[in-house]
């Protein structure tokens, strides 16, 4: 089954650690934490066909956000049109596959793009280079000239999933907090933009500090907390009319670390009182609040198992802040952190195997990741702070908040691959941190 | 020429605003009184007044200290900061007018959500310290900044000690 190939060769490269050492080509912009080399696989992208005059510009410029994609991944290597032997004049003829092969392009995306008033028509298709043949259907995608930037993203999400078997994460948003102004002053604002750092969208201003935002399952609402009472609460945010309501005020209270159910339907959050936290849940329709830890200890940062049953949540019960596991009725909660150091911000993987937090250790900070029951922990990035995983919607990358360190401190924002590869600084407009990755859009 | 030495006391006011008030973190982190730390509590500051006046939030912040330490990852008391909330509890209960927020801060070695979490523990900590030594729990309300408003900006430990603090912030006219 030659369309297998493709497959089965990337997938191995993918899991990582079949790949001898000797093949290794790491760019200046990766880092290996664990031990697992790979090769990442050479890929074309021609310009795609403008079908009609008018979509020159964008069939060029979706064609350098499929390849940024793919690259972006760490497991792609473009190679560049100046390298290229023979070129794609129509959609439709056939691939000169020799062309291509003699070039090592394993795989091959081309493309066409129409545009018709405020319509524009993309499609794709995606080819094994080495078989010789199509890999899946060709697709087609429209939209409005505005969101050609969307259709790129699906096309690179169409080629990623079909060539790695694993879901895309390209066509998604990132919400986040834009920081500006000095360390003892900074100014937050929410933000959202794609997962590259595009289409940058304010949601507040900062007259406010604003913390911690996260998507509810479906990206039409966010939580995250503010100081607009003069005290932390939070607040429920519709992304469409940015109408906003906090949700809990219960009197001499301070509420904060909010994360959706899987549902949508219920948050779960921080309630501190006296001086002490614990976690709540809250019913977002009927306003009803339940206490689901009781607590002396700091009970902070719930987030829930993506089959709703359970949720992990940092406490320092033991002494030190650790991670524990608890059902989502609340009760008797197991730890799962086991190594050395303090352990926060867990956040469960939307693939359910596994549990993102940050590590602090011997002055340093980590983002990790292990399994449910705290086994084969694996710490990916290393530096003077990293903090706040949150996963892509495939759940294979994570992007966290890295601040540098001293007076001149600034916080951006990062993603790793959950293998520890392909670190890379996500372009924002200036200091960012507390990034919560959307689902796969629609 | 009488004006003059006024207006050198005016600068010296502003220049303790300055340091002992800085922004209470509310619009735009232009200054203080900016209208959106009230809290809806009614609770509104005013001017720092005359630090040789032994009623002004000037000498409260200044002579009776505004401030406590704690030590890294703690939130109880020294004997040190005993000392200082008792001071602060006598100039309370000598000056029934004022009301006071408590803010508990941390240092950025933490995650953000533990250290919002260990803000409120210190502030609380003051909060019961100062109702021990009589002062009305109506006066008083507390609110955590964890790491998001240090003071010190460098990150080495000499910066970390004075961040790690609970604030007693004054305000007149809370109808106590």
């Amino acid at each position: 089954m030659t369309l297998r190939t493709l497959p089965a060769l990337l997938l191995a490269l993918v899991v990582g650690c079949l790949a001898p050492a000797a093949m290794a080509q790491n760019g200046p912009l990766r880092i290996i934490i664990d031990e697992g080399v790979i090769e990442p696989l050479p890929f074309a992208v021609p310009n795609f066909i403008a079908e009609n005059s008018g979509a020159e510009g964008l069939a060029r410029d979706i064609s350098r956000v499929i390849a940024a994609d793919l690259a972006g991944t760490g497991l792609f290597r473009e190679i560049g049109s100046e390298a290229f032997i023979g070129n794609v004049s129509s959609f439709d003829a056939p691939v000169a596959y020799d062309d291509w092969q003699a070039i090592n392009a394993q795989a091959l995306i081309t493309g066409a793009v129409q545009v018709s008033g405020d319509r524009i028509v993309v499609k794709f298709r995606l080819y094994d280079v080495f078989s010789g043949q199509p890999l899946g259907e060709g697709l087609q995608f429209a939209g409005t000239p505005g969101s050609w930037r969307r259709m790129a993203h699906k096309v690179a999400d169409a080629a990623y999933s079909r060539i790695t078997g694993e879901g895309g994460y390209f066509d998604s948003r990132v919400v986040y907090v834009a920081e500006s102004g000095p360390k003892n002053q900074r100014l937050k604002r929410l933000a959202v933009m794609d997962y590259d750092g595009a289409n940058v969208q304010y949601l507040t201003d900062s007259s406010s500090i604003v913390l911690a935002p996260r998507f509810s399952p479906s990206g039409d609402r966010i939580l995250f907390t503010s100081y607009a009472s003069g005290f932390p609460r939070i607040y429920l945010m519709d992304v469409a009319s940015l109408a906003t309501r906090a949700l809990d005020e219960t009197d001499g209270t301070m509420t904060f670390a909010p994360r959706f159910s899987p549902d949508g339907n219920t948050v779960v959050f921080s309630l501190e009182r006296g001086g002490n936290s614990d976690i709540y849940m809250l019913d977002i329709g009927s306003g009803r609040l339940t206490q689901l830890t009781n607590a002396p200890s700091i009970e902070t940062a719930p987030s829930f198992s993506p089959d709703g049953g359970q949720i992990v949540f940092e406490s320092d019960r033991s002494g030190t802040q650790q991670i524990y596991v608890m059902s989502a009725g609340g009760g008797e909660a197991r730890r799962v952190s086991n190594g050395k150091g303090r352990y926060g911000t867990p956040v469960w993987s939307p693939r359910g195997d596994m549990i993102a937090f940050t590590k602090q250790n011997e002055g340093r900070f980590h983002i990790g990741v292990m399994l449910t029951n705290g086994d084969e922990e694996r710490l990916l990035t290393a530096s003077f702070l990293d903090e706040g995983p949150t996963w892509a919607p495939n759940g294979r990358v994570i992007m966290f908040t890295r601040e540098s360190e001293g007076a001149g401190g600034q916080a951006s924002l990062y993603s790793v691959d959950i293998s520890g590869r392909n670190l890379r600084q996500i372009p924002t407009e200036g200091a960012a941190s507390d990034p919560a990755w959307s689902p796969l859009l629609p | 020429m009488t004006l003059f030495p006024k207006a050198l006391l005016l600068i010296a006011v502003l220049g303790l605003a300055a340091c002992n008030n800085p922004d209470r973190y509310g619009a735009g982190g232009t200054g203080p009184n900016d209208g959106t730390g009230t809290g809806g509590s009614g609770i509104d500051t005013s001017g720092l007044g005359d630090p040789g006046d032994p009623r002004s939030i000037a000498y409260f912040n200044q002579s009776i200290g505004d401030r406590i330490l704690f030590a890294v990852d703690q939130s109880n008391l020294s004997g040190e900061a005993r000392g200082v909330l008792a001071g602060q509890a006598q100039w309370l209960q000598t000056n029934s007018d004022y009301a006071i927020i408590i803010e508990g801060h941390a240092d950025e070695q933490g995650t953000r959500e533990y250290n919002l979490a260990l803000g409120a523990r210190r502030a609380s900590a003051v909060q019961d310290y100062l109702i021990s030594q009589g002062i009305s729990p109506s006066r008083m309300r507390t609110v955590s900044y964890g790491k998001e408003r240090p003071i010190e900006v460098c990150s080495v430990e000499a910066c970390y000690a004075q961040n790690r603090r609970a604030v007693t912030v004054l305000s007149i006219g809370a109808g106590v």
